[in-house]
């Protein structure tokens, strides 16, 4: 590793360098054209938090000339300022009220809504499974079977004291 | 701190219990000193009311404070809404009440008793509560 030449770290330096001049701009060329805009993460970023009331900038920071003058009025007593006018100043510094960070969503429709459909749809890959993957029926399940292997254990006196033919009523033939 | 106002009737007590300060445990709590409501609340709106406290430390500050797990005192309050007055910011001032009424959860009392308290303050500086705008609802 140390053992780099000169000119090959070189070699990796200026292409690194070209790499970053274009990083200045917003768009990456490799992308294409439809990547939107990314945020410059160098600079003191706006936020809607619950517990940043006050964040890095405002949120509007290119202001018309109305919004301007209306900042030189702020200046002034702020008893001056129309209700509509302070609306607009909170506005131009914050993007979403308290209020509209809170609102509800309709997320969980969605998601209960997912976890019924994937549940629709396991149970249909359960049935084509009975269908297409489990074996053939074995004959050792049948009633008619099923009856004579139990009259067979009977017969038999499997666990006769406290189980299986201790529940079976010998004298009347049938179950206790 | 506002803790404090939720036990109302036991107040008296909790004053009483801070001016006690000689320590008789014999336990292993920690030796660090604890700092009285009072201390805190005067920390604070001394912070606030620096004259040339600038646009940063406002926020900060702010941040800071709603960071932790109570409710500003009204007093501390009213010197952060001086120091936006200050700084010629109304939006932040709006903001703050808006934060205090957030911080106060499901304790619905809390939040008209600081305005309430505020509300000197709030006719001298020309502050709109966020219900008087409209934007306490969405």
């Amino acid at each position: 590793m140390l053992r780099l030449t000169a000119g090959r770290v070189g070699g990796l330096l200026s292409r690194r360098t070209v790499a970053a001049f274009s990083f200045g701009s917003a768009r990456m060329a490799s992308r294409g054209h439809d990547v939107t805009e990314q945020a410059d993460m160098s600079l003191p970023m706006y936020c809607d938090r619950l517990d940043t009331p006050l964040p890095d900038r405002p949120y509007r920071e290119t202001l018309s000339p109305a919004d301007k003058s209306l900042k030189q009025k702020e200046k002034g007593p702020w008893n001056n300022l129309s209700k509509e006018e302070k609306l607009a100043l909170y506005r131009m510094t914050f993007n979403m009220t308290y209020a509209e960070m809170k609102r509800p969503s309709s997320e969980w429709k969605t998601v209960l809504g997912g976890i019924f459909f994937f549940i629709g749809f396991t149970g249909l890959i359960v049935l084509w499974q009975r269908f297409y993957v489990y074996p053939p029926h074995p004959r050792t399940l049948d009633d008619e079977w099923q009856s004579m292997q139990v009259k067979r254990m009977l017969d038999m006196r499997v666990n006769p004291v406290e189980g299986f033919s201790a529940q079976w009523d010998y004298e009347k033939g049938q179950w206790k | 701190m506002f803790s404090a106002v939720l036990r109302a009737g036991f107040r008296s007590l909790s004053r009483t219990r801070a001016n006690h300060t000689a320590p008789l445990a014999v336990r292993c709590y920690s030796h660090a000193e604890v700092e009285t409501d009072e201390e805190f609340d005067s920390r604070w709106v001394t912070y606030f009311s620096k004259p040339d406290l600038d646009a940063w430390e406002l926020r900060k500050g702010m941040n800071t404070l709603i960071g932790y797990d109570l409710v500003p005192e009204p007093k501390i309050i009213d010197s952060a809404l001086r120091a936006c007055r200050r700084l010629n910011d109304l939006a932040s001032a709006i903001r703050i009440l808006e934060a205090v009424r957030d911080k106060s959860g499901p304790h619905k009392e809390i939040y008209p008793y600081v305005i309430q308290e505020l509300s000197p303050t709030l006719q001298e500086l020309g502050i709109s509560t966020p219900e008087e705008l409209g934007i306490d609802k969405v």
